[in-house]
Parts: structure tokens; sequence; C-alpha cells
């Protein structure tokens, strides 16, 4: 698929790149690194609603190319030295593994601007950009420990980075908040998308007595499980998924990019592009919160809101003390927030979840 | 750490589960394999018998039907590659690679309308009062009928390939296409019909991914599936029971490291998640120490000229 994909992708740029000469004016060349198939119903599925939001709204001044399924690696520099060859003016490359191979290709090719989702390397060219999905989690954390009868909310985790522990944290803070016997139970499958192992982890949760299921993995998968299960709550993720509402998706975090990728596409026909670090949240409209189905109490549903209106408008922020560290050690002091820089880095767990973070 | 949360009936059940695709689409390519013919096309006769059987058990609303026309998929997927490598005499390793590319495609071509859709589900066998019995009801007598057939299927390729003389054939076409040859078998007219039992089985394990383990249908859903498959037979050194073994060997550890993250078990969970490849290998390894070997014309192009 990477391969064919990649041939189909370079033999449509080279028809296109022909075309526009034939037409006696460029356009600007936007190109898309995908790690999933777009039509995983999840996270690439959002990256490439943005691409198409670009092709909407700009028109005929861009041509967009994209490639699905590059793994992460050497895999990932071959596509991306394409795509710059082929002439793309700017890059998105849209999962935290192409971080290192994203600042190689961009030293190689200086002309070319390039954006990385969620990673934090920057260079004069690279410019990163990621939403603060925590944000979303603090909601969810809410809702799931207002469900949950077992006090057993399961979370299938993809790989113990910051992004993802950073997300446990906040449903967890909010959700023992909420009710405080709720207990965490995490399971990392090492993958951002694999449907098989994504069911098989949430069975598993399931049978271990979870009947609340938060992931960070961008399949719908999970959803199908709580299905079959019967009485599970499970949250869209990435995308809406609202195929599975009311129940058992009763609310969801969407990731909204496509605003951000026209106005960088933008940047780069007007030359106004330089390199930046975007870390835009619920306020921006960077995330939604998918519709809270009935199947969420009302009150609840109302409490819920009211958590989305209080971070949306900077009143709340979702890491505020006091909160310590798992060992027990201070954190943050009573109304102190977080700082981002600490954010970005998040390696630990905040007191109460149980089990290590893989090292 | 809470042990006790892990139900050892359950993960048995669920092991049986999660083997299955990989000991259907590992019969097959055995058959394939000891016919002496090479197809690394495993894992895109999957994800199109998987979007095949997904979209026909849609339509008609019967996942039986679906299976059938997974089976049917992965066949006709495996006519391609028996084309370019028992007529044309391709390269085998080369034209399994790109059959995997080419399955992957359409696959996903195929499924564009099927993402999201809710297939119909396929009811468990019932047993009846043998479902009952404590423990061994739920572990044995509690599943979909596919689980079953695959257990039938290594049953059914270990006797023939041992007992008949169909079965005798194919060996010696995998062992010396030559030999066979001048015997008057018609070795290509062999080795495709190999090919399209190894294309339908590795169909089927495709659809119990998207319609029973999943069950819904994803671009690339198989993720690496049909790649462990064929690693599997040749660790189980071309021998049916010892795929079996192989494959619930895989689906149990991957199970039981499931189930230990989930109790919060102290191991890093690095070394829990690469210990089902380690001691699937580990113990395929151990067991293949006599002095089997690989089929003597495996992957070798025949032409009746030579």
């Amino acid at each position: 698929m990477k391969l064919t994909t990649l041939f189909a992708g370079a033999a449509v740029a080279l028809g296109l790149a022909t075309v526009a000469v034939a037409d006696g004016h460029e356009k600007t060349k936007v190109g898309f690194v995908y790690v999933g198939p777009i039509g995983d119903g999840g996270w690439t599925y959002e990256h490439d609603k943005g691409r198409l939001m670009v092709e909407k709204e700009l028109g005929d001044a861009v041509e967009t190319v994209y490639v699905e399924n590059v793994a992460e690696g050497p895999d990932s520099e071959r596509v991306m030295t394409q795509m710059a060859l082929d002439g793309a003016d700017l890059i998105f490359t849209t999962s935290f593994g192409y971080m290192d191979p994203t600042i190689n290709i961009a030293a190689k090719f200086p002309d070319v601007k390039f954006e990385h989702a969620t990673g934090y390397k920057r260079a004069d060219n690279v410019s990163t950009y990621s939403a603060r999905f925590y944000e979303g989690r603090a909601i969810q954390g809410h809702i799931a420990g207002k469900m949950t009868k077992s006090n057993i909310v399961g979370y299938i985790g993809s790989f113990p980075i910051p992004e993802v522990i950073r997300g446990i944290n906040s449903a967890y803070i909010h959700a023992s908040k909420v009710n405080p016997d709720v207990e965490f139970k995490i399971i990392w499958v090492y993958t951002w998308f694999d449907p098989a192992k994504e069911a098989d982890a949430a069975k598993t949760l399931i049978e271990q007595g979870a009947d609340v299921v938060l992931q960070h993995t961008d399949s719908t998968a999970p959803q199908a499980a709580a299905q079959e299960a019967g009485d599970v709550v499970t949250f869209g993720q990435a995308s809406d998924m609202a195929q599975y509402a009311p129940f058992p998706r009763v609310s969801s975090i969407i990731d909204e990019w496509g605003p951000y990728y026209v106005a960088r596409t933008k940047a780069v026909m007007d030359g106004t592009w330089e390199s930046t670090d975007t870390w835009d949240g619920i306020g921006a409209g960077m995330v939604g919160i998918g519709e809270i189905s009935d199947a969420v109490p009302a009150d609840v549903k109302e409490e819920a809101l009211a958590l989305k209106a209080a971070i949306a408008d900077g009143s709340y922020h979702a890491f505020t003390g006091p909160i310590n560290k798992q060992d027990g050690s201070a954190w943050l002091a009573d109304g102190e927030t977080a700082d981002d820089g600490t954010l970005a880095g998040m390696n630990f767990y905040v007191e109460g979840i149980e089990g290590d973070i893989p090292q | 750490m809470d042990l006790s949360a892990i139900n050892p009936i359950l993960l048995i059940a669920a092991l049986m589960s999660a083997a299955t695709p990989i000991l259907l689409a590992a019969t097959g390519e055995l058959v394939v394999e000891r016919a002496g013919v090479l197809n690394l096309g495993v894992e895109g006769m999957m994800i199109t018998g998987a979007i095949c059987g997904f979209a026909i058990a849609v339509e008609t609303g019967s996942p039986t039907t679906g299976f059938i026309a997974a089976a049917v998929g992965g066949a006709v997927l495996s006519l391609l590659f028996a084309l370019l490598t028992q007529v044309t005499l391709a390269n085998q390793v080369a034209s399994g690679l790109a059959l995997t590319l080419f399955g992957l495609g359409i696959s996903s071509l195929l499924g564009q309308g099927y993402v999201g859709v809710k297939p119909p589900r396929m009811p468990d066998v019932n047993f009846g009062p043998l479902s009952d019995i404590p423990v061994i009801g739920q572990i044995f007598f509690s599943h979909d009928p596919l689980l079953y057939v695959g257990l039938l299927l290594v049953a059914g390729v270990w006797a023939v390939l041992r007992f008949t003389r169909a079965g005798l054939v194919l060996r010696a076409v995998g062992e010396n296409h030559d030999a066979a040859h001048a015997l008057g078998y018609k070795v290509v007219r062999i080795r495709t019909l190999a090919i399209m039992f190894g294309g339908a089985l590795a169909g089927m394990g495709g659809a119990y991914i998207s319609l029973i383990r999943v069950p819904q249908w994803t671009e690339g859903m198989t993720a690496g599936v049909g790649w462990i498959a064929l690693a599997l037979v040749v660790f189980a050194s071309w021998k049916p029971w010892r795929v079996l073994l192989g494959a619930y060997l895989f689906g149990g550890i991957t199970q039981l490291q499931l189930n230990l993250q989930g109790a919060g078990v102290a191991i890093p969970v690095e070394y829990l998640a690469m210990s089902p490849y380690v001691i699937t290998i580990v113990v395929l390894v151990m067991l293949s120490a006599d002095k089997s070997a690989a089929p003597g014309s495996l992957g070798r192009s025949f032409h009746a000229s030579s």
C-alpha cells in the first residue's frame, strides 16, 4: 500500500504538475503525510478532512497530495523526500513519530516549509502544531467518573509519550473529582491503529470490570467491542464516531485541523509563513466536543458543558492545583496551573493512578 | 497488582478467538508451501477476504454468505498470483509481495462505502446442554462456528496430507516437481489448486477479523496478521498441528499480556508486548529441532521443459 500509494501519489503529482505548467502559473503545492489510512474514521480521517478544506477554500490556487499508511521511521523520510522533490511548497507531517524524519528532511530542503503535528522540535522551516486534547479529556473524564457504576474506567493507551500521558492524567483528575472511588486500568497497545488489537484491549478491559472505556488510539474498534458488551460507555477519539451514538459513544473529542491548514497554506502563498509553535484548544476551536448524547443524564451533561465553557473562555485550566505526582510529591499548589513546558514534557502520572509508565 | 481480575476461563475463550484468523491463514499457506509454492501475499488475500466477506455479509444480511464470499474473494485474488507464478513463471517472492500491495489497495477501494457500517452478527453455535458444563462449556462450547471450522480444517489438512493419495501427490509436487512431472502429475494444475485453497483460507481468516473479532471494516485492519501467519508456517516446520499450537500460543500470549497490563502487573510493557512473538518463535524452534525441512522445491518455478 505504502509503495503503491507513493507511486500513485507521485504519478498524480506529476500529472498535476504538468497541468500547472500548461496553465502558465504555478500552484502552491501542499503535501500531507498520514500515519494511517484516510478511512480510519479517526485521526487520519480528520487530517484528511483538513486537507479537503484547504482544497475547497483555496480552490485552484493550491493542489494537495497525500500519502497514507506511512510507517514512522525511514519510510516516512522517503515519502517526505519524494514530496519535496516533486515540488511541494508546504508539507504537513501528521504523527509524533515523524518528528526526527521531518527535521532531517527539512535540513535538506531549506526552501520547503514543514509543519509537524504533536512534536516539539522546530527549525527555521519547521513549525509545530498540536491541539490541547487534554482539555477535551477533562470533559470526558468528568462524564466517565459520573457514568461508571463499577468505578473501573479502562484506558487504551497507544505509546507512553507525553501527549498520551497528559490525556490519562487529565481524564483521571476530572473523573476522580466527581467520583473519588474511580480506578483507572491502563493497557498500552503500542500502536496508533490496529483495530484487532484495540478490540482485544477493549474486551480485556471490559472483562476485568471496566464499564467505561477511554481510548487514545485511532480506530472505532473499541466502540464496536463496547456495543457488543452492551452496557459499556465509550467516547469518540479524534473523530466524532457518531455512528456509535447515542450509545455506547456518549460524546467525543474531535480534531479540527481545517482552519489551521487553510491559514498556514495562505501564509505560504503570501510569503508570511514563519516557524511557529501552535497549541490551541477548545477556545480556539482546534478541539471540538462531539454532541453529548441523551445516554448521559441531563445534570451530568449540563456540568460537562459548563466545564467546556469554562475551559473555552480560559477561566478554568484542566491542570489546576492542588495536584500531587503519583509518588505523593507535590506538583501544583492550590490554585496553581501547569505551565505549557511541563505539560509538553509530561512523563509522570498524577497521584491516584496505579501502575507504572513504561519507560 | 490484582491478578484476581484475570478470569482464566474468559482468557482461554478469548485466545481461541484471537488465534483463529492466524490459524486459518497459516493452514492455507501451509498447503501452498507443501505444494512447493511460496506465496507471500497472505496479508493481501486476508484483507481482500475481510472486505469481500464484510460487504457481502452486510448486503445479504447473512454472515455465512459473507464467509463464503470471503473465501471466493481470497481464492480469486490468489488466481492472479497463480497466473503470474505458474503460467508466466514470474518470481514468487516478488509476485507475493505485489499481491499484498495489490490486495491492500483493492480492499480499500472496495471498502469505500463500508466504513462505519455494522455487519450482521454470526450467532454462536448452540451446543445445548454442553455449553452449561462449568468451565469446559465456556471454554470449548461458547464460540462462533468459524472457530470450529478452523479446527476441523487443521485436522482435515493433516489427515489429507498424511493419509491420502491426493496429499501424497501434493507433497511430491512440493518436494521435487521434476520427478512429479516425470510421473505424470500435472504440477501446474496441482499448484494452482493449492494456491486457490490457500487464498480461500486466507480470505476466511480476514473475514473472521472484520465480521467476528472486531467487527467492522476499516482499511488496513488486518495490520500484519498475514505476515505472522507466514512466519508461523516456517516455525511450525510445515506441520499442521504445530501451526495450531503456534497460533494458540501467539493468540494466548497476546491476550495474556493485555490481561496482565489491565491487572497492573509490574513487568515492563515492552517485554509484554513482544512476548507473543518471542515465546511463539522459541517454542516452535525448540519443537523443530527434528530433521524436518522445507519442501524441496519451495519457491522454485516449474516449467515442463526443464
